[in-house]
């Protein structure tokens, strides 16, 4: 255990480190992280007013609450695995963290979090603005609130998991853009990011709560604005432990037989 | 070589085979291999067999594409052979247990495991945790690799901004921090000048002697392995060619000495043999090694002779003709 506190505290320094030295495409990154809830919150505000004050129960000010909300938990659960995987196995970054005695997630999730931190900086400020400038409204709940903490993370463990077991599809296949592309499509559109699930026709809501992508962005965001019963929350809660146990055995499953096909194929 | 002690790396009839596939060029077998896939099997490693003591430096020699890096891979715990059977340190390598990862090391010369825009000392704090070294384990190796290498300058500056040959020395000491027991050299002086070149052979050179760690070193410039490698393991076309001292190697296969005479006048010495080169008086003969001690006796008789050297062709020439000789 000590160990893997040390572990973890050297990959995080170095990781912060090494997000200092790209302190202007960190930022750049966040600017989109910030201009995509912005455009969605502008866009359904719009059509709320347009409908005489609210769609679906929400008000302009909630939908601002929704989406601010939804720009930070988006951006505390995002990662770009699915992006470096195929750069690592073509510059045979792969073949060296195979040979260290120590599982290369372990990293990744130590990259993940340095750069959330080290990106606190730009959104704690944007924060700020957005707040000022759309006057979200909210309804919290000490007991919501409270839940919001483990939902949150588990909905980063969850998409962490299932991308960094998506992102080694790249052992199989040597473009994966194609395929990351129709991920990212579902992933918004499912999560609740375009629009609140609420607002989706109704078997499609359905859907989206039979699939894990809403449990990654769009469960923790309800659950702090207090549009779930504590009934509904218990069973997201559920839900997300759920496919954290799934994306955790698929990855040990995949990991061997992605690094099985590796070492039989060689790079 | 023949030890009494037991060896650290063991290969039996070692195999690679990977399956590639087939396709001709133009549109109509592009869309033919959308039905059927041909594929065919390419054998980079055909049953290789040896053995190393520990402590040893062997060079592995062969051409480009003979299964050098390949055998290096599996032995790493890359690559998973075809068949045949392998244990270094009493390992075997491809499982990748922590305990054989943590005693190993690998080190390609043309790619890299620092991390390209941090200082290089913070490279070297990340093996520290991944191989599990106490604070005073890694400040004493740091320091011992810093004074072998002088890195000092080195230690603080960001990778991007290093020569290739800095870069290197640095490559190195990273990959030796946890003091492997047994280490896998591909091509490590590749791309690097002279001095460098010869700065890491020093550096190898020690270590080994220092650690008696063992060695396997792949390298394309015959200087590396003429100063590191009292045995020599040749590899062509996946298959083992030689097995012995480099010094065999050279006899076995050279088939020619070269003669090089200064002479009065500079006189024409065709008639004794093929003329590589001449400058003023002095000549350059290339002579068959049956006959060498004939015509040297015939030229010191016949003519005025102010100096005469016998010499072995390089290293290169004869690693050159071992692989026309298989393979005309």
């Amino acid at each position: 255990m000590r160990h893997w506190l040390e572990t973890y505290r050297a990959f995080l320094r170095i990781a912060v480190l090494e997000q200092l030295q790209y302190r202007a495409s960190g930022a750049i990154w966040m600017i989109g992280s910030v201009l995509e809830p912005v455009v969605f919150l502008v866009v359904w505000s719009t059509v709320a007013r347009s409908q005489g004050g609210a769609v679906a129960g929400f008000t302009a000010q909630t939908f601002a609450a929704y989406y601010i909300v939804l720009m930070m938990v988006n951006h505390l659960t995002f990662t770009w695995v699915m992006h470096d995987f195929q750069f690592r196995v073509q510059m045979g970054q792969l073949s060296f963290a195979l040979l260290r005695p120590v599982h290369p997630i372990h990293e990744d999730v130590a990259a993940n979090v340095a750069y959330k931190l080290v990106m606190l900086t730009v959104m704690m400020p944007a924060l700020v603005v957005l707040w000022y400038a759309f006057e979200p409204e909210f309804a919290l709940a000490a007991w919501s609130t409270a839940t919001f903490v483990p939902a949150l993370l588990l909905a980063f463990l969850l998409r962490f998991l299932a991308e960094w077991t998506l992102a080694l599809a790249t052992f199989w296949m040597t473009r994966v853009t194609a395929m990351n592309q129709i991920y990212f499509s579902l992933q918004m559109f499912l999560a609740g990011r375009v629009a609140p699930i609420a607002l989706l026709p109704a078997w499609l809501g359905d859907l989206a709560h039979g699939l894990p992508f809403y449990y990654m962005v769009g469960f923790p965001v309800e659950l702090l604005l207090g549009k779930i019963s504590a009934d509904a929350a218990l069973d997201g809660l559920m839900a997300q432990l759920v496919w954290v146990a799934v994306m955790a055995a698929l990855i040990a499953l995949v990991w061997r037989r992605a690094v099985a096909r590796f070492s039989a194929v060689g790079s | 070589m023949t030890n009494a002690v037991e060896p650290v790396v063991v290969l039996e009839g070692l195999t690679k085979s990977y399956v590639v596939p087939v396709r001709e060029a133009g549109l109509k077998a592009a869309l033919g291999s959308l039905i059927r896939r041909r594929t065919r099997t390419v054998e980079a490693v055909k049953g290789v067999s040896f053995a190393i003591a520990p402590g040893e430096v062997v060079g592995f020699l062969g051409p480009n594409g003979a299964g050098k890096t390949t055998t290096l891979k599996m032995l790493s715990g890359l690559l998973h052979p075809t068949s045949g059977a392998a244990r270094v340190l009493g390992f075997e390598p491809w499982l990748r247990q922590r305990e054989y990862l943590s005693r190993m090391t690998l080190v390609m010369g043309q790619r890299n495991q620092l991390m390209w825009d941090i200082p290089v000392i913070d490279s070297f704090d990340r093996n520290r945790v991944i191989y599990r070294l106490s604070r005073e384990e890694y400040r004493a190796r740091l320091d011992d690799l810093t004074g072998l290498l002088d890195l000092g300058e080195l230690l603080n500056k960001p990778v991007r901004n290093l020569s290739l040959g800095e870069r290197m020395k640095c490559e190195i000491a990273a990959a030796l921090l946890h003091r492997p027991q047994i280490l896998f050299l591909d091509e490590p002086t590749l791309g690097l000048d002279v001095t460098m070149q010869r700065r890491l052979r020093t550096f190898i050179a020690d270590y080994n002697r220092h650690t008696g760690a063992t060695v396997l070193l792949t390298s394309h410039y015959m200087a590396d392995v003429e100063a590191l490698c009292p045995r020599v393991i040749v590899i062509h076309h996946g298959e083992i060619l030689f097995d012995g001292a480099l010094s065999k190697l050279i006899g076995e296969f050279a088939a020619y000495k070269t003669l090089i005479v200064d002479s009065d006048g500079g006189r024409d010495l065709s008639s004794y043999g093929e003329v590589v080169s001449r400058d003023g008086g002095r000549t350059t003969l290339r002579i068959s090694k049956a006959d060498t001690a004939r015509v040297t006796a015939q030229i010191l008789t016949d003519v005025s002779v102010r100096d005469l050297s016998v010499i072995d062709p390089p290293i290169d020439e004869v690693i050159d003709r071992v692989f026309s000789e298989v393979n005309p």
